[in-house]
């Protein structure tokens, strides 16, 4: 299948950046990053710059592979990442527009490569269960209820992509740090923490310059682990539930 | 106190401002209505004067007005406020940030909030500076007088008839409206999602009492000015 890819390019985060076009033949068979390893393949016995973009399980756990594919975050399929898009989601002779996630608090770093260490900020101010939990217990040892158990198990499937912020128009990070709290408080070793690790991880979100959540839902449209808004309403609840509850 | 001043100045903070505020207001828009219904009974305007005259003499009516004119200010202030937080922070031009858009995500409501409660604030100012002005701090309007009272009360009832016979005023009125039943169909539903008042067994409710809200309330004011222009 022949395609036209319009690709951004942009050396640095200074650099003002545009669209490039590009022709690539490509297998129906190829996942979205395979096609974009042949593009480069292509572009380097050319000698020009391959596009730089991030990838590294291509199994759809890691979270690296982000693009905005014809606009919408990871492209057209639900519930997948790119690497894990085939080309059969594509026709020959398709015109692809391929973009960078566009957040205020992921400065673009080159081309398709965005700098996604706000993320990781949020998660050092709390994300993170300080006593040392041991081994994995035995089963029933501690006890949980399946629905909590359920709902920290679906919080947990986030990877941090950010996918989120890059398909909310305010540019909000909610989902993720919804998704990390939900994850950690709904665990009876996260319980301890839970109400000062809201706190901390809300007011680190706001200062890395995320939007607001305006409860507008395109964030769980797009994300590739179809985390739903109900942990952002958990994140709300906790968060006013703990600044009313807490010495601090 | 710190703590009141870290909440209120959160993301999430701000957001409760916009949410109690706007449940207030929306508890308001209702309590509005039904009393001005009262325009629609043919006597004359003897019920819906009545009516004007005891919620602008009431000490109560007149000390949660107070707090009514507080809150339509800071959900308005606030709004923006958030409004130009988010076009700073949202990466791009707001909703079409990225140059091709193939799908659009999430209702046009939602996207639009500010835009809408502009609206609704330009049509506040035309429709208070109408009637509240002139009903509160002038003596333009009539007087008639009606056995109970003392003194001739002030006749808000054939100054609402005499507007409503312009055009222009009713056009106003339907814009106003409509901005409102879009503000409200997001509004009161994402009210509850800020406060984290969401659960499957209750969240369906509170969207289909929102939405059946957003329909009715424009609806119903709509036939006061429609029904007077055509009366």
């Amino acid at each position: 299948m022949k395609l036209k890819l319009n690709v951004w390019r942009q050396s640095n985060n200074s650099d003002k950046g545009g669209f490039v076009s590009y022709n690539v033949e490509a297998d129906e068979h190829m996942s979205f990053l395979e096609m974009m390893d042949v593009l480069n393949e292509k572009l380097i016995s050319e000698k020009k710059d391959p596009v730089a973009f991030e990838h590294d399980c291509r199994e759809g756990i890691c979270g690296t592979c982000n693009m905005v594919i014809n606009g919408r975050p990871h492209g057209p399929q639900k519930g997948t990442t790119v690497c894990q898009l085939h080309m059969r989601q594509f026709k020959d002779g398709d015109t692809i527009a391929i973009e960078p996630w566009r957040v205020d608090a992921f400065p673009i770093i080159k081309d398709l490569v965005v700098d996604r260490s706000s993320l990781d900020h949020i998660i050092q101010a709390g994300g993170y269960i300080s006593v040392n939990t041991g081994q994995a217990p035995d089963g029933n040892a501690i006890p949980i209820d399946k629905e909590e158990a359920s709902a920290a198990f679906d919080a947990a499937t986030c990877i941090g992509c950010g996918a989120c912020a890059a398909a909310c128009p305010n540019g909000s990070a909610m989902l993720f740090t919804s998704a990390k709290v939900a994850h950690l408080g709904k665990l009876p070793q996260g319980k301890v923490e839970h109400k000062k690790r809201v706190q901390k991880m809300v007011a680190q979100m706001d200062k890395e310059g995320f939007g607001f959540c305006s409860n507008v839902g395109a964030c769980e449209v797009e994300c590739p682990k179809e985390i739903s808004t109900e942990n952002i309403a958990m994140l709300n609840r906790s968060y006013l539930g703990s600044m009313m509850s807490t010495n601090d | 106190m710190k703590w009141i001043i870290n909440l209120l100045t959160s993301s999430i903070g701000q957001k409760l401002v916009m949410s109690l505020t706007g449940l207030f207001l929306i508890s308001f828009v209702i309590v509005h209505l039904i009393g001005n219904l009262q325009l629609l009974v043919d006597d004359g305007g003897y019920a819906f004067n009545t009516y004007a005259y005891f919620m602008t003499n009431n000490p109560l009516i007149k000390t949660i007005s107070l707090g009514l004119y507080f809150f339509i200010l800071l959900h308005a202030v606030q709004g923006l406020l958030i409004y130009f937080t988010n076009k700073k922070k949202s990466g791009g031009k707001s909703a079409s940030k990225y140059a091709v858009r193939t799908y659009e995500n999430g209702s046009w409501a939602s996207k639009n909030m500010a835009l809408l409660g502009t609206l609704i604030l330009f049509f506040l100012c035309v429709h208070m500076g109408d009637f509240w002005y002139k009903m509160k701090f002038t003596d333009d309007l009539a007087m008639v007088t009606y056995d109970g009272y003392d003194q001739p009360i002030k006749d808000l009832y054939t100054r609402v008839s005499v507007a409503f016979q312009e055009l222009w005023i009713v056009a106003v009125y339907l814009v106003g409206l409509f901005a409102l039943a879009f503000h409200l169909m997001h509004g009161f539903s994402s009210a509850f999602q800020t406060l984290g008042l969401r659960h499957k067994k209750y969240t369906p409710l509170i969207n289909g009492i929102g939405i059946t809200l957003s329909v009715i309330i424009p609806l119903a004011y709509a036939v006061i000015p429609i029904w007077s222009y055509f009366k």
